[in-house]
């Protein structure tokens, strides 16, 4: 278990002062990821278009200690991937001394949806780098419009809650096994780090071991965003640990191809502990709607059913 | 009966477009030209239409043209970054001549470059986007009133010739909210679908230049391909039949440019001067001509950049002698050099042009005139 004390001495690679809203988990994620850096190792990091990206870059100031690409929306790994490739011919050729690592961060649109391609496409050819996918669940940069990574029954800005429809009528696209499936050396789904839990270091760990293994590597990282889920600010690390305690965001990792569940719940909760503090999903404890309380949580028994049994723990 | 509302510029479009009987919307968030996709996903499950929200723009513009095979009336709506990723299926839906419209709210560019702020900087990509020779509609509204209508125009268009239309909208002009007089009688045109099935060709040259569509399912057969194809619709890399078909994609649009060109003339004195405006900053330069303090300078609007008014621009100059041009445009100079072309000796063309993120302000452009008349 890695030093609390002896971590936040390392200095901040994403300093203070940039726009992101109060409340917003994604430079929460950022920080710990980079903290698992060395101190004396070089990063290139890479933002696809988002909140992130915009709000760590305002001008005329940047947050991002080191070396920054924003690509274009669909293209942050593939932008690194040109950047990783050079980086090791330029290292063969004797033309760099230092140590770099390649980091790049998109949220659920550009990772889930638009940049989908450019992400496979990069894991599959097994560049050296790490794509951290900060999943808050909707495009909240543009204003909340629902992504493949939604959970069914959101009420967002492209898929309202109303008469016609109830929310998002699909399930959530499953990223962390779809990237699996390319059977890269490491894949992992997270979250943030939350006191007194004891995925307290999940985040850092995986990080860490993401970095530092060889070939691409994964990570998804379940982030709060108190515009979008509609949520109190003092509340959303409770969500988080609902998320988990509900198994809706199992936390896991595949190394390998060897799966292995890092967290298991003492006792799983019903779904609706993840719901009902939020108020994108408020439409849902309306009479009419109990039954898609229900199906969601069919699907997230199902969901959970077939991880244990990859985790072989079962 | 007239109805008085006060409408923002991207709901004017949507309604324009509701009521020009679009029934099918796939789109992508983005910046400023999200309202579009907001509002629809709200209106049309209510009108039996169908709004999806796609995984990017390329698949958006490809979706639309599916849609519009199946027989509804397709459009799609996005900002720079996204145009830039419809091109390759926009110069599809020209190839396969496959009706749609498509929405682009300009903001400022290159790459993300501005996208919160206002430019006119996607007009010559409005045109040659996408690769190959083709033949394409390209409408510009002024005013919030203007967007509704010309909406229905882009389908109107779209629906005659079977060609993609591109309502080339900005940033001021989608988000200004303006009070909209809806009181016009519109006609609204719909596709020719063939008549017989005995006899049916699906890229057959009709009198007007423009194939007949059948929907799929309506049971016939109909072969749909990006490749240069015969009048089956099969694939062909015959000559003779590649020059046909790629002149007729042409001429359809070219035979009929005097029925299509929109534009507005105001203010025209004889032996006076010319400004040249479109979008936003055609209604700053609407102030400018009433001002009293620019004597002589009259207003040329062209609504339809693609095909533009050439012959109605040129007869303009010639019967009011006409001595200097301006163009003035938020870009580096576009439509520019399309005027010069099109004006070639006959008289001075000026550009007056802004591409900082801001709309013109009325000063900017008397000062560049009286600059030059100095």
């Amino acid at each position: 278990m890695p030093n609390l004390k002896e971590l936040s001495k390392k200095p901040a690679r994403l300093t203070g002062g940039h726009r992101m809203c109060a409340g917003c988990g994604a430079p929460m994620v950022v920080n710990w990821v980079l903290k698992a850096l060395k101190e004396e190792d070089k990063a290139v990091t890479c933002s696809a278009t988002g909140c992130l990206e915009v709000s760590t870059c305002l001008y005329p100031y940047t947050a991002w200690k080191d070396s920054f690409i924003h690509s274009a929306f669909e293209n942050a790994a593939a932008t690194i991937s040109g950047v990783e490739a050079c980086y090791v011919a330029m290292k063969r050729n004797g033309k760099i001394d230092d140590t770099y690592k390649f980091i790049a961060f998109g949220g659920d649109g550009g990772t889930y949806d638009i940049g989908l391609q450019s992400l496979s496409g990069a894991m599959e050819r097994g560049h050296d780098m790490v794509y951290v996918c900060y999943d808050n669940g909707a495009y909240m940069n543009t204003g909340i419009q629902r992504s493949s990574a939604t959970p069914k029954g959101a009420d967002t800005t492209t898929s309202p809650a109303g008469k016609v429809i109830p929310g998002k009528t699909q399930t959530r696209k499953d990223l962390t096994e779809i990237i699996a499936a390319h059977n890269i050396p490491y894949v992992a789904q997270t979250v943030p780090a939350i006191p007194g839990t004891k995925y307290m270091f999940d985040l850092y760990n995986k990080a860490e071991k993401a970095i530092y293994t060889k070939g691409a590597a994964f990570l998804n990282v379940l982030t709060p965003c108190p515009r979008g889920w509609r949520c109190d600010t003092s509340t959303e690390l409770d969500l988080i640990k609902a998320a988990v305690d509900t198994c809706f965001w199992p936390i896991y990792e595949v190394e390998n191809g060897v799966y292995k569940l890092n967290y298991k719940p003492a006792e799983k909760k019903p779904i609706t502990e993840w719901l009902k503090p939020q108020g994108r999903f408020r439409h849902l404890f309306k009479p009419e709607n109990e039954h898609l309380i229900a199906e969601i949580q069919a699907e997230v028994d199902r969901r959970w059913e077939a991880l244990l049994h990859l985790c072989g723990e079962k | 009966m007239s109805k008085r509302l006060l409408m923002q510029g991207n709901t004017a479009c949507v309604e324009g477009a509701l009521r020009a009987g679009m029934r099918f919307f796939a789109g992508y968030p983005i910046t400023p030209s999200t309202e579009i996709a907001e509002l629809l996903s709200i209106k049309l499950p209510k009108v039996n239409g169908k709004f999806i929200q796609m995984e990017d723009e390329i698949s958006s513009m490809a979706a639309i043209i599916g849609a519009s095979l199946c027989g509804l009336k397709s459009m799609t709506a996005t900002s720079g970054p996204g145009f830039s990723l419809k091109q390759e299926n926009i110069g599809y839906a020209a190839m396969t001549e496959v009706p749609c419209v498509i929405v682009n709210v300009m903001r400022g560019g290159p790459s993300t470059g501005l996208p919160t702020c206002v430019s006119q900087s996607d007009v010559m990509q409005s045109r040659w986007g996408t690769h190959g020779d083709h033949p394409i509609i390209v409408i510009a509204p002024v005013t919030v009133k203007d967007i509704y209508y010309m909406t229905i125009k882009a389908f109107n268009y779209a629906e005659a010739f079977r060609v993609p239309v591109v309502l080339l909208l900005d940033e001021v002009i989608a988000h200004m909210r303006e009070c909209v007089e809806l009181d016009e009688e519109i006609q609204i045109v719909n596709r020719k679908r063939p008549a017989t099935k005995e006899s049916y060709l699906p890229y057959r040259n009709e009198d007007d230049g423009v194939p007949h569509m059948a929907d799929f399912g309506m049971g016939y057969k109909y072969h749909v391909t990006g490749l240069v194809h015969n009048e089956k619709g099969y694939p062909t890399s015959n000559p003779d039949i590649t020059e046909k078909l790629i002149t007729r994609l042409h001429k359809k649009i070219e035979d009929k440019a005097s029925e299509i060109v929109l534009f507005d003339a105001l203010n025209i004195t004889n032996g006076g001067d010319l400004l040249i405006s479109y979008g936003s900053s055609a209604r700053v330069c609407k102030e400018i001509i009433f001002n009293e303090k620019v004597r002589g300078i009259g207003l040329f609007i062209p609504y339809t950049l693609w095909p533009f008014p050439e012959e109605q621009l040129i007869k303009l100059i010639k019967d009011n002698n006409i001595r200097r041009i301006f163009v003035a445009e938020l870009n580096t100079g576009q439509l520019l050099l399309e005027i010069r072309r099109i004006v070639g000796n006959t008289c001075r063309v000026i550009g007056i042009n802004k591409y900082n993120g801001e709309l013109f302000t009325p000063e900017d452009i008397t000062k560049k005139i009286e600059e030059a008349i100095e």
